[in-house]
């Protein structure tokens, strides 16, 4: 019989991202109980499941490291860097054993065998020999793994009414969590219940309150009720935790509160006479008194945000959908602005209301949508912790990586694709970039390198920086090595910016030798296309010496853009606003002084243009003055000349199809109101392309 | 004397598996072949339980719950379903059936021994 197992999976895989950043966070602070539980339960969770969907083999081997992990729980072994390491590779055996479920490369199995022989040796008494019979092969229950000491439970049951209708006895329910402990009292709540002669006998009228100590975790009282999970109010509260313990046993008052048994200012009022008495006795000032309830209902609010935070309800969704959606509110937006025109048209006066209506909902559902896709780039930053770890260790490199901005959101499909080039530009500054401690002792730096990424929102883009306190480039280096390798001509005067823009070369390098992570002069260029392909742009920033900054300015979504809808002749065009800078008039007596070079002096700066009207060939006698739309194009501001500007446009993009594949020029197409098409031009590529055909047009050409 | 269980499926491989299990325990068994055979036999003498698969001729397990629940003297009584669908879609319109619980099969004899004794005590 089939077993789904791509719930399992899928949840596996998200456990051991989580698990990855515990263990990295746990590595700063290894002496966190909270974390080192949030390991144990990652690992514990993985294996429960995996040992019921039938992946053995992650199940044992799961049990190996979490049973070695179980001791520094308790306290028996230390965290300690091996410990961390260790389990760090075992996170990645376990993935290993997944893919190769999924049909991957079959997972090394004497790797695991290393692990768990590296896991056990930290053991106490294990003197590095391999502990005969330490840690049984054989598979244990998994509840006895997760025995420690016992821990007192709260749990509330509140049976729905109509229970007993389902044939469910709660009675054998709370003799079942009688069973899982030692000691267990069970008081039962029965204020609901009416008088006889109104007493339903086929309702629940009673609920209870059990106080259970016992060694099973949560999750195994909560089995107890899987049956009953939709027809029963249940919480269960951990009462010894760590932070209670360590205080004094809570009043009587704050427990009743806590509780919900009486509301605060209750509490308050019952407490009022203590302060106003000790008050009288001049004991303390009102002043006093007042402060300390404050402290206190600050305390509890905080507390209280924090639980309802950790059980906020999310819905789990597969991206297709999302994607459907995004495609039809796409539809829907064309559709509505041509609902707009066609009302305009009409100047009918109800049928414009409700276009306006139509078009406000439109809006909002537009916008809602959009942010269902968007993700907090943090996950993306936590992953290159271990990135940053991994490859510093590797060079005999100390790096921190710092991050800042983890919450901003981002297109999930623009996130999907960041991860590639950010992780080509952190090898970058780690391989090249950072020093290695001698050097940076020598030059009055801290022997800790540092690589600061950050996001921030700025209009309707986010920019992501990855800033390094590394050598810093050089840009006359740069600019000789690119004439060493003729990709500039040998008199070339680059100005720092433009020398910068040479990393993004194909095939250039500059490392002087090929390392293991970087040098092969693969990587910038790509990091380049993938950004142009998200729409975005890449700065680079540098001090030599002193550091780089690398800022990738990248579109909030991929699905609409903003666009300066542009006309030439009857062609419509739009372009990207994120890249418009301004826009000048480009008269007969511009093009005259400029002697056929197709270059403006605006403000006196000489920018160069390309007229879309020639580039495109529309015929057609273009007006006596024209615009040209300026716009920042790789760090260079480029000129494209049409008959006239039309306007800002909101657009949802259209991809063009096989058929059109090849063409260059166009990032998509959009759907005007009236049911015309305008392109979408790819600014960045029309400049290439131009810039290569004159090349081959005017090789002299400096 | 035991309790009486009764074990409704279309596979007899299925039936002879839960009354081995269940006679091995200690209760005592009775066997229905669908919906329909079960509530004849269930009409004539009531069981303390009942175990029945989801999709057999004549009657599927739903309608046999609905069928029970509407009947007095089966109204309280839990009935287990079992399902090859793990998904919650199937369980949730058992529940709403008026199902007390449900084994996903494949099972092992310990594992239905474990949910008879959670809702039959």
């Amino acid at each position: 019989m089939e077993i789904d197992t791509s719930a399992f999976t899928e949840e596996a895989y998200e456990l051991l991202s989580e698990l990855e950043a515990s263990l990295l966070e746990l590595e700063e602070s290894p002496g966190d109980q909270d974390l080192i539980g949030r390991v144990f339960r990652a690992m514990h969770t993985i294996k429960g499941s995996g040992a019921m969907f039938g992946f053995d083999e992650v199940a044992e081997f799961t049990h190996e490291v979490e049973t070695v992990f179980d001791m520094a729980r308790n306290k028996t072994i230390l965290v300690t860097k091996p410990l961390i390491d260790l389990t760090l590779a075992a996170r990645d055996q376990i993935r290993a054993i997944l893919d190769a479920a999924a049909g991957g490369e079959p997972a090394d199995k004497e790797n695991a065998q290393r692990i768990i022989q590296g896991l056990r040796a930290l053991l106490p008494g294990a003197g590095g020999a391999p502990a005969a019979g330490a840690a049984p092969t054989s598979k244990k229950p998994p509840a006895q793994a997760s025995e420690d000491e016992p821990h007192v439970y709260r749990i509330r049951i509140k049976p729905s009414p109509d229970i007993f209708a389902n044939g469910t006895n709660p009675l054998l329910l709370l003799s079942e969590l009688r069973d899982l402990g030692e000691e267990c009292q069970v008081i039962a709540q029965y204020d609901k219940l009416p008088p006889l002669e109104n007493l339903d006998p086929e309702t629940c009228y009673t609920s209870w309150e059990v106080f259970l100590t016992t060694q099973k975790s949560e999750n195994a009282i909560r089995d107890v009720f899987i049956f009953v999970d939709d027809q029963c109010e249940l919480n269960i509260r951990l009462l010894d935790r760590e932070e209670v313990l360590g205080t004094d046993v809570q009043k009587i008052g704050n427990i009743l509160v806590q509780r919900g048994d009486i509301p605060e200012e209750v509490l308050e009022q019952a407490l009022k006479p203590i302060g106003d008495r000790l008050v009288e006795a001049g004991a303390v000032s009102p002043s006093q008194v007042k402060a300390a309830l404050a402290e206190q209902n600050a305390i509890k609010s905080k507390r209280d945000k924090k639980v309802q935070a950790e059980s906020a309800a999310s819905v789990r969704v597969p991206s297709e959908k999302l994607d459907g959606l995004v495609d039809l509110v796409g539809e829907l937006v064309t559709v509505q602005a041509r609902l707009n025109q066609t009302a305009s048209n009409r100047q009918d006066h109800d049928l414009q209301l409700i276009a306006e209506e139509v078009e406000r909902l439109t809006g909002e559902l537009r916008d809602n949508t959009m942010s269902i896709r968007m993700l907090a780039i943090g996950t993306t930053f936590n992953k290159f912790k271990r990135l940053v770890r991994d490859l510093s260790t590797e060079l005999g490199k100390k790096i921190e990586l710092t991050t800042e901005g983890a919450e901003t959101e981002l297109d999930k499909t623009v996130i999907d694709q960041l991860n590639d080039p950010l992780v080509h530009i952190i090898r970058n500054s780690i391989d090249h970039g950072i020093e290695t401690p001698d050097i940076r002792i020598k030059n009055g730096k801290n022997p800790e390198g540092l690589i600061h990424l950050s996001a921030i929102h700025s209009g309707a883009s986010v920019l992501i920086r990855v800033e390094d306190d590394g050598k810093g480039l050089d840009p006359e280096f740069l600019t000789r090595k690119a004439i060493e390798k003729g990709q500039i001509p040998p008199d070339s005067q680059l100005t720092d910016k433009e020398a910068f823009q040479l990393i993004f070369g194909a095939g250039f390098s500059t490392a002087e030798k090929i390392t293991n992570v970087s040098g092969r002069g693969v990587g910038m260029d790509v990091v380049r296309k993938s950004i142009d392909a998200l729409r975005g742009s890449i700065d680079v920033t540098s001090v030599l010496g002193k550091g780089t900054v690398i800022t990738l300015k990248l579109p909030l979504t991929l699905a609409i853009i903003e666009g300066l809808l542009v006309q030439v002749a009857d062609e419509l065009f739009v372009l990207p606003l994120a890249a418009v800078e301004e826009c000048v008039e480009l008269s007969r007596r511009d093009i005259s002084n400029a002697h056929g070079r197709h270059v403006i002096n605006v403000r006196d700066e000489i920018v160069p243009y390309i007229r879309i009207r020639d580039r495109f060939e529309i015929g057609g006698t273009p007006p006596d003055i024209e615009q040209i739309v300026i716009s920042d194009v790789e760090g260079k501001r480029t000129g494209f000349v049409v008959d006239s500007v039309i306007g800002q446009h909101q657009t949802v993009i259209k991809s063009l199809g096989s058929n059109f594949e090849h063409s260059e020029e166009f990032s998509g197409a959009t759907i005007l109101g009236d049911g015309t098409v305008a392109l979408i031009l790819d600014l960045s590529k029309m400049v290439r392309y131009v810039e290569a055909e004159e090349d081959l047009s005017e090789p002299a050409a400096a | 004397m035991g309790k009486k269980i009764m074990t409704v499926d279309d596979s007899s491989s299925v039936r002879q598996m839960v009354g081995l299990t269940l006679k091995g325990a200690g209760y005592d068994v009775v066997e229905a072949v669908d919906g329909q055979d079960a509530l004849t036999k269930l009409k004539a003498a009531p069981v303390d339980m009942v175990v029945t698969d989801l999709n057999m001729p004549n009657m599927d397990g739903i309608t046999l719950i609905k069928e029970l629940r509407a009947l007095p003297n089966f109204k309280f009584i839990p009935i287990v379903m079992l399902t090859t669908e793990s998904q919650a879609g199937r369980k949730q319109e058992g529940k709403s059936a008026g199902a007390t619980g449900w084994i996903v099969k494949p099972f092992k004899p310990p594992q239905l021994l474990e949910v008879i004794k959670k809702v039959l005590g």
